[in-house]
């Protein structure tokens, strides 16, 4: 028997710390190598550490929420005889009992071989096999469906309603047609009230950790919100024409390629235009009062998950053409709403854009995604009338929100991105000339 | 270029997933046009469920009379003289049940006002086939598609089906005389079911398996009866064998098959009248225009890629039944037919299923719905199980249904209660399978079987003390 220290690995580019988000293992457990041992949350990404070895886990550091540096130990093993170098391990078992003294070095001779080589290998040999990043488990899940009849879920199908938010007033949970016009006649709101809710009142508070992607997500704002001077400007933009292009390209595209939203035409119209706006594309680094200015349009994607807030991001959209900005749209936000997104998916954005398209909505104060400059909030479009030469008349518009970070961009200087951005959006044709 | 037909739905197969969807498209009051090139029922109807289970009661019959005609008879009745089998004769009688089904099938299509073309449809794009019929080619182009071409018997490239003497479950089911003696080469249900039913008739059967265990989908204790049975009516099982090949020999009425396979490290040889090769089914997504269509297939590549409402990356374009995924059973495929016709009527649906009950038709039966106990502790559950035998169930007794150890099982989450699985084999468990998946639909808890009054005497009354003794308070069990 040894024992074997297994510090936090480094889990990627520039990675200091993470943050414990779920133990997989338990002190006493028998694992074999590869076997998830925790979810660490790191400012990228959540990832899954396999354990490097066999054995028997003999203490684990850091509670759920701690946050451990990089190079820390992270669990204890007790590694059976045989895990360690085989030959040894043949020796020992047929060394005689009756000496103790070569029995106890035994495990000494055998367990630093072991901690040297996780000191002296390079990362590749000793690390883990490659981090699979993936959303966190979601403890105490019950594994199956939903618990209802096949009449209830067929209703509730019917009228819209997600049957996994509710949980019913039957037995063991199950959802009753009693519960599902309990949230029916509550708008879709009284969460699995059991229908004699009416009548009581409500006093349960529930307790909800800020742990994990939400800490994070809460610390991020706070940085953003308070070390950045927002300034925010709104505008209309008249997408009449860009939408009748919109549906002749849908219309006449072929199976492989994707449908079109509005999404990936403001982003080829900001990379198109981003070069005259140079002050508005790129990081502010505070602390070391630098600017700097990228020539790489990398738009990121901020992307509602079951998870919370993630930042996925198209990359070089300047060299991209329409079709492939939409497909690679679907791919990165689609990778952050599964967990599949890579680190290099989440990193190297210049500029954000949020939409706050589905929800409708006619203004929102985006907060900018620190270290960047500026942020674009796209709004759902909608017919309207409007005036055009003293008549009026019925148009597509779509609000545009946007803030930049006054201290490096001047109120001039975002205003006129945005009524750059207008004109494109306005002219769909200079999009692409 | 002869016609264009343009319609609202398309279905191309007309077996039980693509009949369905086509009668319920009609029912709907969708203009539909199911294409199919063999007969209207698919495997299932033609040369799969249908026939297999009425050569299988046949042979059920056989064998009772056999044991009525032996020495001393059985349960006090006495048949002079050995019963006897006419092959071709039994054939024919099947033939008749198919026929029947087959007609009816037809039948119900032109009541749903649903027109069934019949040739083979070859895809040009996307929404468009070419049919070749005996009237010539048409054209038809459709604003809905719904694939249900269903799946074919694989063949062993080294020992490809003659129909003669290698025979697939096709040619099994249309056998002129009984074969003496049989290998199977393939201990999955198919085989397995055949096997059971050929024994019966009095064929020497041996099962070559490549895997350490025939029927490898279910746990030991499900197939333990079930291997009993075989044993004792001299069915000889190999597994971990595989088969290397098969030479006719021999002149005239005289010729056998060798069947060559590896076991162990050695080569063994068998000499018999028929193998029988079920070594799986594969889907059809060959040589009608798949390609044509854009139609994107799964991870595996075997299999056309759907979402939860079959719909496949192609908009307008659906699949169902065995070409679109596991598991390849008759009744999925119809439930998801019915799914995707009212879907395109515009309704909301989604194949939201707990479970698709499996059946193995041997002897005994085996059902299976929901999660196995190994299953249910790989999902990380905490089970209670409880394990009821047939022998202590005294319709199962009257009915000769306990013979080889047979039981119903029930899975449940200890926590809550709620039923996982359940699991029966015994002759005629088949039927209790109803009961079963009912209770897993509607999210049944152990509580509500054990209140629910279950009449005297039947089978049914082996699943309620299964659950009871779940609960730990059998009455007739200790």
């Amino acid at each position: 028997m040894g024992t074997y220290e297994f510090k936090l690995p480094d889990i990627g580019e520039g990675v200091v710390e993470g943050e414990v988000v779920t133990w997989h293992v338990s002190v006493g457990d028998k694992v074999s190598e590869d076997d998830p041992l925790v979810d660490v949350m790191t400012d990228k990404a959540t990832v899954t550490i396999p354990s490097p070895t066999d054995g028997v886990v003999s203490s684990l550091s850091g509670d759920v929420g701690d946050m451990i540096a990089v190079g820390t130990t992270l669990v204890e093993f007790e590694l059976e005889g045989s895990s360690g170098g085989s030959e040894e391990a043949v020796e020992e078992e047929s060394a005689p009992v009756e000496e103790p003294v070569e029995e106890e070095s035994a495990p000494v001779t055998e367990s630093q071989p072991i901690e040297e080589k996780a000191a002296k290998a390079s990362p590749p040999k000793i690390s883990p096999p490659p981090p699979e990043i993936k959303a966190p488990a979601i403890a105490g899940k019950k594994s199956g469906s939903i618990l209802a009849s096949p009449a209830v879920r067929r209703r509730a199908r019917e009228s819209g309603v997600d049957l996994s938010g509710l949980s019913g007033s039957g037995p063991a949970g199950r959802i009753r047609h009693a519960d599902l016009d309990a949230f029916l006649a509550g708008g879709g709101s009284v969460m699995g009230a059991a229908p004699t809710a009416y009548s009581t009142k409500r006093t349960e508070i529930t307790e909800v950790k800020v742990v994990g992607l939400r800490r994070k997500i809460s610390e991020q704002m706070v940085k953003s919100a308070f070390s950045i001077p927002h300034f925010s400007y709104f505008e209309e933009v008249d997408v009449t024409e860009l939408e009748e292009l919109r549906q002749m390209l849908n219309s006449s595209r072929s199976p492989e390629q994707p449908k079109l939203t509005y999404l990936p035409f403001i982003m080829l119209a900001l990379s198109k235009i981003m070069p005259e706006h140079p002050e508005c594309n790129g990081h502010f680094y505070d602390d070391s009062g630098v600017v700097h200015r990228h020539s790489a349009v990398n738009l990121g994607i901020a992307t509602q998950t079951e998870r919370g807030l993630y930042v996925p991001v198209v990359k070089h959209v300047e060299s991209l053409d329409i079709w492939d900005s939409a497909s690679e749209l679907i791919r990165v936000s689609g990778a952050a709403r599964d967990g599949t997104a890579s680190l290099d998916d989440l990193t190297g954005s210049t500029f954000t854009i949020t939409s706050l398209g589905r929800e409708g909505g006619l203004g929102a104060t985006p907060i900018i995604n620190h270290p960047e400059m500026s942020i674009l909030g796209v709004h759902k479009a909608r017919d309207m009338p409007v005036v055009r030469n003293g008549q009026i008349v019925v148009r597509r518009i779509m609000n545009l929100s946007s803030s930049f970070d006054h201290r490096v961009v001047d109120g001039a200087d975002g205003a006129s991105l945005i009524q750059h951005l207008k004109r494109m959006l306005e002219h769909p044709a200079l999009i692409f000339m | 270029m002869g016609e264009l037909r343009k319609c609202q739905v398309l279905v191309v197969g007309a077996g039980p997933g693509g009949y369905v969807a086509g009668i319920r498209s009609g029912q709907l009051g969708l203009d539909t046009i199911v294409v199919e090139g063999d007969k209207a029922g698919g495997t299932c109807l033609i040369r799969g469920c249908i026939p297999s289970k009425a050569m299988i009661h046949a042979a059920e019959r056989f064998e009772s009379l056999s044991r009525h005609a032996s020495e001393g008879g059985h349960m006090g009745i006495s048949v002079s003289g050995e019963p006897s089998l006419d092959m071709s004769a039994l054939v024919s009688w099947k033939d008749g049940i198919v026929e029947r089904l087959n007609k009816g099938v037809e039948g119900l299509l032109k009541a749903a006002g649903v027109e069934l073309v019949k040739g083979w449809a070859n895809f040009t794009s996307s929404n468009r086939c070419l049919v070749e019929t005996s009237d010539g080619t048409i054209e038809i182009e459709a604003e809905n598609v719904i694939l249900a071409t269903g799946s074919s018997h694989i063949d062993l490239p080294f020992m490809p089906c003659d129909e003669e003497f290698i025979l697939s479950s096709t040619g099994a089911l249309d056998l002129k005389n009984l074969p003496k003696k049989v290998a199977i080469v393939g201990g999955g249900y198919i085989g397995l079911e055949l096997g059971c039913a050929l024994a019966k008739l009095g064929s020497e059967v041996t099962v070559v398996e490549g895997m350490d265990s025939i029927l490898g989908i279910f746990d030991k204790e499900l197939r333990r009866p079930l291997e009993i049975w075989l044993k004792k009516h001299g069915v000889i099982v190999h597994t971990n064998s595989l088969a290397r090949g098969a030479e006719v020999k021999g002149k005239g009425a005289s010729k056998k098959v060798e069947l060559k396979f590896e076991k162990g490290g050695e080569e063994h040889t068998l000499k018999v009248d028929k193998v029988l090769v079920t070594v799986g089914r594969s889907p059809n997504t060959r040589d009608w225009g798949l390609e044509k269509t854009g139609v994107r297939m799964d991870a595996t590549g075997r299999f056309i890629r759907i979402d939860r409402q079959c719909r496949t990356n192609v908009p307008g374009v659906y699949a169902i039944g065995d070409v679109s995924g596991e598991p390849m059973l008759a009744h999925k495929a119809s439930a998801q037919g019915e799914m995707v016709a009212e879907i395109i009527s515009g309704l909301d649906r989604e194949f939201d299923k707990v479970s698709i009950p499996a059946i193995v038709f041997t002897e005994p039966e085996v059902v299976s719905v929901g999660l196995l106990p190994d299953e249910a502790e790989e999902r990380g559950e905490a089970v209670i199980i409880g394990k009821f035998p047939l022998a202590a169930n005294g319709r199962a007794l009257t009915l000769e249904a306990e013979k080889t150890g047979g039981f119903v099982r029930v899975v449940a989450r200890e926590s809550d209660h709620v039923i996982l699985g359940i699991q029966a084999v015994g002759s005629h468990v088949a039927e209790l399978h109803g009961e079963f998946i009912l209770a897993l639909e509607m999210g049944a808890l152990l509580e509500d079987i054990a209140e629910t009054v279950h009449a005297h005497p039947t089978m049914t009354e082996a699943f309620h003390e299964g659950v009871l003794k779940t609960l730990g308070h059998a009455i007739h069990s200790a």
